[in-house]
């Protein structure tokens, strides 16, 4: 099946304001009338359920956290774009557009790009308006940091959290709500399934994770803000409690997941210690701004201490290869040219999975002060973990997995093929293609909640007539049911392996084959060695306590379970992808060591469709066409 | 890293089944502990342990493993987050204990703070405070620029200080009186200071610190120790600001 976007034609400029026009709205006096649902409470989602109760809707808000303040977009350091070109060097909607198409590597749609960067400005005012403590010069002007990707300083900061400061934004303009009574808010619950009802979504299952009940909430739409998938690799930059479990569900229920295999390895994390290691720690991509990456050009020099490797000795291979953004190349770039470099055996630190990332010369330019001012907290984080000092020695970065941009399947409304269904935020895949640009995801985020879904849900619901179904209905029963079968599986097998080995033989299984080269062997062999270990999973995992309390064995049994079948989705799309294309990259399509795009087979998104338990899925083809921006290969030469 | 040396460690774990259970302390051995295990990588090896002996696991609440998120929460040898200087427990790491050493690990414990299970207790009263008044009012979209009203870099640095606050409630553990004078002190000077929350500064001083006695945290008595416990490291300056800011309400 073709796929259709919905994306308003015409004029760019124009689309997104037509758009708004042409969408139907809903009376303020019958707004009230509507129940919303929205799952997650990071960027997207609280900036989405805050929004939408100040219109009137009544909104039911849930997070697994014990707070909705904690979601994993508060760990975000270096920043969040706009357009607003306060330093006068160039910048313009028109740019931001560009650089993110280009960014994406062309696998993004142009429209709802257009709408990203068009209101990205609004976010900034707004985030202020909120009381966020953006950098400030001494004149009291905002203050703005260039970043991988672009070549103007459009990034807006709040010392090395900004995510934090942006959520706390969202979370007391939720808080608010919560207060006024527009939104009531449920922590510690974990959305386990979607409710469809005669093809339309209707509501959610989700355990109370204090009490182990199931509880089933209806309305006449539901949002999902439930981030991204990679913790698939099980060892990445996300929170532990971050899964596919929503996503999963919702495309089991008919929602369809596109591009999957589009994944962001960040080229600047802490490099893992030992096996024991339950997660790797970004660290802020702004670092690259004054941190110079290098490796020794010499192989016997690797062992030695970095100070006293000349000059002469050291391979700045980013400046070298890319020379007009230097170390502040794209995240795919730069990440596969680190795995290139420690390849080629002179990566540094344990096993040789390390580049340094070098502060000396900043130091030397602008002084110690000025550099702890502007990065103060990440220099002591990366003290903390690997009780090294980044002032007097260069810090060891390796890449880590860090961002989805595949996600579920929207059109230019953010609903998936299932009627009344939304997807925002990370959870979906619509704007950063197949390679998100740094300081992108905040902003990506906060549209949706703030600027993009006020507006389209209202076209939905104002064709809807409200509370049709309630949740007595014989679906919500069902779906409860099939939960508790699913939860008394797992603790009824008592086998010999839990569930932590599990996750970490699948996300060992990922990385070495599905990582950041991908060939078809490999990813042949995974899609061999997956649905064995899933075998095994249900035959020897061992869950102890019951479900009927507080038992995070259970917890994660069923996100692992989910991420035992949407791995293998995962290296499907990667198989059937035959090109490399941002975080995408597959080892048989190269052109001396970059990506090789093939804009005439693969200039599309692929949105699978899910065709039962251990069948195969059903590939659907949503055409790309760049009427704005140029198809070209993207050089940051 | 096979090549580092091992830690043996007896670990004293507070354990209580649910809110109603009286809960009591266990000992446990944490074996084959590098100097690398960050505090919960090491409790999650002993889980492991736990769960293949057919015991049920310690559970303890824990999100972003990156000192952030402010879900992480545990009194260590009597010390919330464990006592490191500015640092939550996910971050503290094991080469700050020695081989043979005994660590007694407890839950928060404050009046509003009740336990739901082992190490996890209910914060959703620091919601409530938020909930009070920790916000301007402003509406989703029809804002004024960013530039529009220019916040000098002090004043802007200063906001920031106070806004770190992770809400992870260590101040409340570390406080003899279980008061949240810091956690509310600082979102009340971050807001009075920029120039967006100074129109509702006296309302929301007013409402939040009802809410604090509402929710059954106690007074401040210049102890210090919630200073001494924020892994943000927020100055009790904060709660000094909020009780001026408290007294102008009372006049305005």
């Amino acid at each position: 099946m073709i796929l259709d976007g919905k994306c308003p034609t015409g004029p760019i400029q124009e689309t997104w304001d037509k758009h708004r026009f042409d969408l139907k709205l809903v009376n303020p006096a019958n707004k009230r009338k509507y129940n919303v649902i929205v799952v997650g409470t990071g960027l997207a989602g609280g900036a989405a359920a805050a929004s939408l109760g100040e219109l009137g809707y009544n909104v039911q808000a849930f997070c697994y956290q014990d707070s909705p303040r904690r979601a994993h977009s508060i760990a975000a350091q270096g920043g969040i774009n706009a357009a607003k070109n306060y330093p006068n060097d160039g910048d313009s909607i028109y740019r931001l557009f560009y650089d993110t198409i280009k960014g994406g590597d062309f696998r993004a749609r142009e429209a709802d790009v257009w709408r990203l960067a068009q209101v990205s400005n609004n976010i900034i005012d707004q985030c202020v308006a909120q009381g966020v403590p953006f950098a400030r010069d001494y004149a009291g002007y905002l203050d703005n940091r260039s970043f991988g990707g672009a070549q103007v300083s459009r990034t807006f900061f709040a010392r090395g959290q900004t995510g934090q400061q942006l959520l706390l934004g969202a979370y007391s303009a939720l808080s608010r709500q919560i207060k006024a009574g527009t939104v009531k808010m449920y922590d510690r619950r974990e959305m386990l399934d979607l409710v469809v009802v005669d093809g339309v979504a209707r509501g959610i299952t989700v355990r109370n994770l204090v009490n182990g009940q199931l509880e089933s909430y209806a309305a006449d739409a539901v949002c999902l803000c439930t981030g991204g998938y990679v913790n698939v690799f099980y060892l990445s930059t996300n929170a532990m409690g971050c899964s596919v479990t929503a996503n999963w569900k919702a495309h089991k229920k008919g929602a369809y997941f596109a591009n999957p295999c589009y994944t962001q390895i960040h080229p600047t994390c802490i490099p893992q210690a030992g096996d024991y290691q339950s997660k790797l720690t970004l660290m802020s991509e702004s670092l690259r701004n004054d941190g110079r990456v290098w490796v020794p050009k010499k192989k016997e020099d690797c062992g030695k201490h970095p100070n006293e490797i000349a000059e002469d000795d050291r391979d700045y291979y980013l400046e070298r290869k890319y020379p007009s953004y230097g170390n502040l190349a794209p995240r795919d770039i730069a990440s596969r040219a680190a795995k290139e470099q420690c390849d080629d055996g002179r990566g540094v630190g344990p096993g040789g999975r390390g580049v340094y990332l070098d502060f000396a010369d900043s130091i030397k330019r602008l002084g110690e002060d000025t550099i702890r001012e502007r990065y103060g907290n990440l220099f002591e984080m990366y003290e903390k973990i690997t009780d090294e000092n980044g002032y007097k020695r260069p810090m060891r970065m390796y890449p880590a997995p860090h961002y989805a941009m595949g996600g579920l399947w929207v059109d230019y409304n953010l609903m998936s093929n299932i009627p009344g269904l939304f997807v925002l935020g990370e959870a979906n895949f619509s704007v950063h293609g197949a390679n998100r640009l740094g300081a992108s995801a905040l902003m990506q985020g906060l549209a949706d909640g703030y600027f993009v879904i006020p507006y389209t849900i209202g076209g939905y619901l104002a064709t809807v007539k409200p509370g049709q179904v309630k949740a007595d209905h014989a679906e919500f029963k069902k779906s409860v049911e099939d939960v508790t079968a699913e939860q008394n599986k797992y603790l009824s097998i008592n086998g010999k392996k839990t569930v932590f080995e599990f996750m970490r033989e699948l996300g060992g299984l990922m990385w070495e084959n599905c990582g950041m080269a991908r060939t078809k062997e490999s990813l042949e062999t995974n899609l061999k060695k997956i649905p064995a270990l899933r075998e095994e999973f249900w035959k020897n995992v061992k869950v102890t306590g019951s479900g009927a309390e507080l038992n995070q064995q259970l917890e994660n049994a069923g996100r692992t379970a989910d991420f035992l079948e949407f791995s293998e989705l995962l290296c499907r799309d990667a198989l059937h992808r035959n090109e490399s294309c941002g975080g995408h990259f597959r080892v048989e399509y190269q052109d001396a060591g970059e990506a090789q795009r093939d804009d005439v087979n693969y200039c599309y998104v692929g949105a699978w469709e899910y065709k039962g338990d251990n069948k195969e899925p059903e590939l659907h083809k949503e055409p790309l066409k760049f009427d704005n921006v140029h198809l070209a290969v993207r050089s940051y030469k | 890293m096979s090549d580092h040396k091992t830690m043996t460690l007896t670990l004293i774990v507070w354990r209580q089944k649910n809110a109603n259970d009286p809960g009591k302390f266990e000992t446990y051995t944490a074996k084959n502990i590098t100097e690398h295990h960050s505090f919960l990588e090491m409790l999650d090896c002993v889980n492991e342990d736990l769960i293949h002996s057919g015991k049920d696991p310690i559970v303890f609440d824990h999100d972003c493993r990156e000192g952030i998120c402010g879900m992480c929460s545990q009194v260590i040898n009597g010390a919330p987050h464990g006592g490191q200087d500015r640092t939550t427990v996910c971050q503290l790491h094991m080469r700050k204990f020695k081989d043979g050493d005994t660590i007694y690990i407890e839950p928060w414990r404050a009046r509003a703070f009740p336990i739901i299970r082992d190490l996890i207790v209910d914060r959703s009263a620091l919601d409530k405070i938020i909930q009070a008044g920790g916000y301007t009012s402003c509406h989703t979209g029809g804002v004024a620029d960013g530039n529009a009203i220019l916040i000098p870099k002090p004043v802007a640095d200063e906001a920031m200080d106070a806004a770190e606050c992770v809400g992870c409630g260590a101040c409340v553990a570390g406080c003899p009186n279980g008061a949240a004078m810091l956690f509310t002190g600082a979102k009340v000077s971050q807001l009075a200071l920029l120039p967006q929350g100074k129109a509702e500064a006296a309302e929301r001083v007013m409402n939040m610190s009802n809410a604090m006695t509402e929710c059954g945290f106690g007074n401040c008595t210049n102890h210090y120790e919630c200073q001494a416990a924020c892994p943000k490291g927020i100055n009790v300056k904060f709660i000094a600001r909020m009780n001026r800011e408290f007294l102008k309400a009372q006049f305005a």
